[in-house]
């Protein structure tokens, strides 16, 4: 199973789901009502590294978190 | 690791006595600390900070390093929570041999600090609690789960 975990103001519990690389998530995620409208402007991690491309497999065991606009200080 | 997080409002006098402290005998030449205040505008009673710690961790050990390679050092402090009016919530620093590092340091830092750290801002209004989505800014490389094939 793969963990995904939404960040911030993301309301929504972690998942956890049976998939193989980013692009089975993103099918998944773009068809959530609730979480859809984050996708275009959040930053994705796997294992807390963030990637900039969705060519990215996963295994058992992986965290993916989902990091909307960020405003510190 | 120069990276200390609160909850609540920063105790900026006793925090900037601590790095001053620390860093008095280093020999350098400049120590340039920035500190951000929570301004009493648009009604907001405060604001409210969520952090990620993991990847604010590895952002600040990268800058860590870079600073290191010029000789210098960062030192931040940030609060977890609600913050209120005219209390601070974020204080960073830079120590250098000399001033022109540390002047530009702790510029570029503050705007990446603002463009990547892993931290999300709220209003504070009545008992609400709303996200700063309007000053927020999309980490670079933002997007990609919502490309659709």
């Amino acid at each position: 199973m793969v963990r995904v975990e939404f960040l911030g103001p993301i309301q929504k519990e972690p998942l956890e789901l049976e998939i193989k690389n980013l692009n089975e998530l993103a099918k998944i995620l773009q068809d959530d009502k609730e979480v859809s409208e984050w996708l275009q402007n959040s930053a994705v991690a796997v294992n807390d590294t963030l990637v900039a491309s969705l060519d990215v497999e996963l295994k058992d065991g992986d965290k993916v978190s989902l990091l909307p606009p960020v405003c510190g200080g | 690791m120069a990276l200390e997080l609160y909850d609540g409002g920063l105790d900026v006098a006793n925090i900037l006595k601590k790095w001053y402290e620390a860093e008095s005998k280093s020999n350098y030449g400049a120590f340039v600390p920035f500190v951000g205040t929570i301004r009493d505008e648009d009604g907001i009673e405060g604001l409210s900070f969520d952090i990620y710690e993991p990847i604010l961790e590895s952002w600040f050990e990268a800058w860590q390093k870079k600073a290191k390679a010029k000789g210098a050092v960062i030192k931040m402090a940030h609060s977890r929570g609600d913050v209120m009016l005219h209390e601070s919530s974020y204080i960073s620093a830079v120590f250098s041999p000399k001033r022109r590092v540390a002047l530009e340091f702790i510029d570029e830092f503050v705007e990446d600090f603002k463009a990547s750290a892993p931290i999300w801002k709220y209003d504070l209004k009545g008992s609400k609690r709303i996200y700063a989505a309007d000053r927020s800014t999309a980490i670079s490389g933002s997007g990609i789960l919502g490309v659709k094939k």
